[in-house]
């Protein structure tokens, strides 16, 4: 086996970088531009919002009936057991509803797009399609983002409602609370601030699913193996991405606001 | 080059770029260390066809994807419809290619399309009125006897089928040039002239230029001594009688570089060793 200096290796993923930030940057330019290609958007968005529905239901039903289980014991020792309403809103709205989302929705999209996008480019039809005088990132990218985007934002804040009706469930079934309590601590105690996190988030997940997914369908190299790689790649990559953005919004709205430290 | 009477009477140009519809000047292209192209040079003049020959691995393919700009040379100019490809930046190539028509060597139909939509995707992406796309792609499926299969999908057709579906993809929005990448490649003999009579027929009916790359020599030397007779529709061998120009040259590659590049005339008599051991 042939060694690589590590010199290249930082080089190989600088250009990476270089890359992906061009295609995004080109993603984004394209919205305002002509032409658009609002059916390839929909039928993307049919695919990403209304495919990731049941599974998007399904965590967000169980991480919220969880949740309020896994408080309660906590919370009784403290007496408090009727805080488990405003601690599973405010962990849903603020991290869980968007973070499991994105997740999600990478592991079924990024990996989908990859593979799609990287079938294409080693059986030509990329370059056929340049060759008809379209731009593959219009046609192919940016309906992918924007659909993205829209429907991740829309499934949060589902996951975020089915999560709350999860950790009502427990509530009344298995904490003994009565629904008035369990519904008034989750709805007092959200403040913008939460709000506005639950809602940024899954724009900016959206965005990194799409283009991840697409960067690296695009980049596929090596025929079939090739396109295997690509896919398990852009999952663990926009999963990664997902997690490392993730806090460092949490930190930047919570300055924001002013609050934490 | 030798002077020939041009067929772009309408076309207004740059005088010195009139005759030439595709030129390549000096073009290498290195993939790490293969030296794939090591200064390539020529001109297809409008209305000719040129048949690229080469064994396998000469890098025929990469000339015509460096013709459309899908990959940029290491240095040399190659100007298309006088419009300079090698330095365009992406965004401003779309337009330029789509007056250009490519079939792939492994035809590159879009796999999750059926023919219709393939053979119409031009048309659709420049929204063209929907009975007008229709008549189109009729005719232009026609042209390649396919007109029976425009519900079928690629994966369900032959590969002597998915070429000419490729063909009709190129040719339906009469291109000025096309690219034709070996579209006899591994077909049948019979499939195969009826893919050359296509190719003939667009030369001497619509009067395209084109560069054909292919491995079969007989191909070549059929386009150079055929023309396509539009009453009888169908091709002819041309005669004393029938002194057509068939506008046809070839250009044969050794080495990353041009070894031959003239009529079939001047091929019939070169001394070349290996260009002779080549065509026999
Ligand atoms: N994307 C690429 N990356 C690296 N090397 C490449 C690439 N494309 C082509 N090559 C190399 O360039 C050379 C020429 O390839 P090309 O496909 O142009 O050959 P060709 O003349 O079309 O061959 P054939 O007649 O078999 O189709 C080959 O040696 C090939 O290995
Ligand atoms: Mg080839």
């Amino acid at each position: 086996m042939q060694l690589i200096s590590p010199v290249e290796i930082v080089k190989g993923n600088v250009l990476a970088v270089q890359d992906y930030a061009q295609l995004s940057g080109r993603a984004l330019k394209n919205i305002f531009k002509q032409p658009r290609y609002v059916a390839d958007t929909l039928q993307q968005a049919d695919l990403i919002g209304v495919g990731s529905l049941p599974i998007v239901v399904l965590t967000g039903f169980f991480t919220g009936a969880v949740l309020a289980l896994q408080s309660s014991a906590t919370l009784i020792k403290f007496g408090s057991l009727s805080l488990t309403g405003q601690l599973v809103s405010l962990s849903m709205v603020r991290e869980l509803g968007p973070v499991l989302t994105s997740l999600m929705v990478a592991g079924r999209n990024a990996s989908g797009m990859a593979s799609e996008l990287g079938s294409m480019k080693v059986t030509e039809q990329i370059d056929a399609m340049r060759a008809l005088g379209t731009d593959p990132t219009k046609k192919l990218v940016t309906p992918r983002v924007v659909s993205s985007v829209v429907m991740l934002f829309f499934l949060t804040i589902i996951s975020d409602l089915v999560g709350l009706t999860g950790g009502w469930v427990v509530s009344l079934l298995l904490l003994g609370l009565n629904s008035y309590q369990f519904w008034n601590q989750a709805y007092q105690n959200l403040v913008a601030e939460d709000v506005t996190m639950g809602l940024v988030k899954p724009v900016i997940f959206g965005f990194i699913i799409s283009t991840v997914g697409c960067y690296y369908g695009l980049s596929t190299k090596g025929g079939t193996q090739g396109v295997g790689r690509s896919t398990t790649q852009a999952v663990v990559a926009a999963s990664v991405l997902i997690l490392v953005v993730d806090f460092f919004i949490t930190r930047i709205i919570m300055s924001w606001f002013g609050s934490g430290i | 080059m030798p002077s020939q009477q041009s067929r772009s009477g309408t076309l207004v140009m740059e005088p010195e770029q009139q005759d030439f519809t595709v030129t390549y000047d000096d073009v290498r292209l290195a993939f790490e260390e293969n030296q794939v192209l090591q200064g390539i040079s020529f001109q297809l003049r409008r209305g000719e066809t040129k048949v690229l020959l080469g064994v396998a691995g000469s890098g025929k393919s990469t000339i015509l994807k460096l013709g459309l700009g899908l990959m940029k040379p290491d240095s040399g100019r190659i100007t298309v419809l006088g419009q300079e490809v090698s330095s365009m930046p992406e965004e401003d190539l779309f337009a330029l290619r789509r007056r250009v028509g490519m079939v792939f060597q492994e035809s590159a139909l879009f796999d999750s399309f059926n023919v219709e939509e393939n053979v119409s995707y031009r048309l659709r992406e420049e929204h063209v009125a929907e009975d007008e796309i229709n008549r189109r792609v009729i005719e232009a499926l026609r042209f390649v006897e396919l007109e029976h299969t425009l519900k079928k999908f690629p994966s369900e057709l032959s590969g002597g089928m998915r070429r000419r579906v490729a063909i009709a993809r190129a040719i339906i929005t009469e291109p000025e040039v096309i690219l034709y990448d070996s579209p006899t490649g591994g077909l049948d003999p019979i499939t195969s002239t009826r893919i050359i009579e296509l190719v003939v027929k667009q030369r001497d009916v619509y009067k395209t230029s084109a560069l054909l790359v292919t491995h079969r020599l007989q191909d070549a030397f059929t386009m150079a001594s055929s023309y396509f007779d539009t009453k009888a529709n169908e091709m002819r061998p041309v005669t004393a009688e029938t002194p057509v120009d068939t506008n046809t040259s070839f250009l044969i590659m050794r080495d990353g570089k041009v070894i031959f590049d003239g009529s079939a005339g001047e091929l019939a008599c070169t001394d070349n060793e290996y260009i002779r051991e080549y065509i026999s």
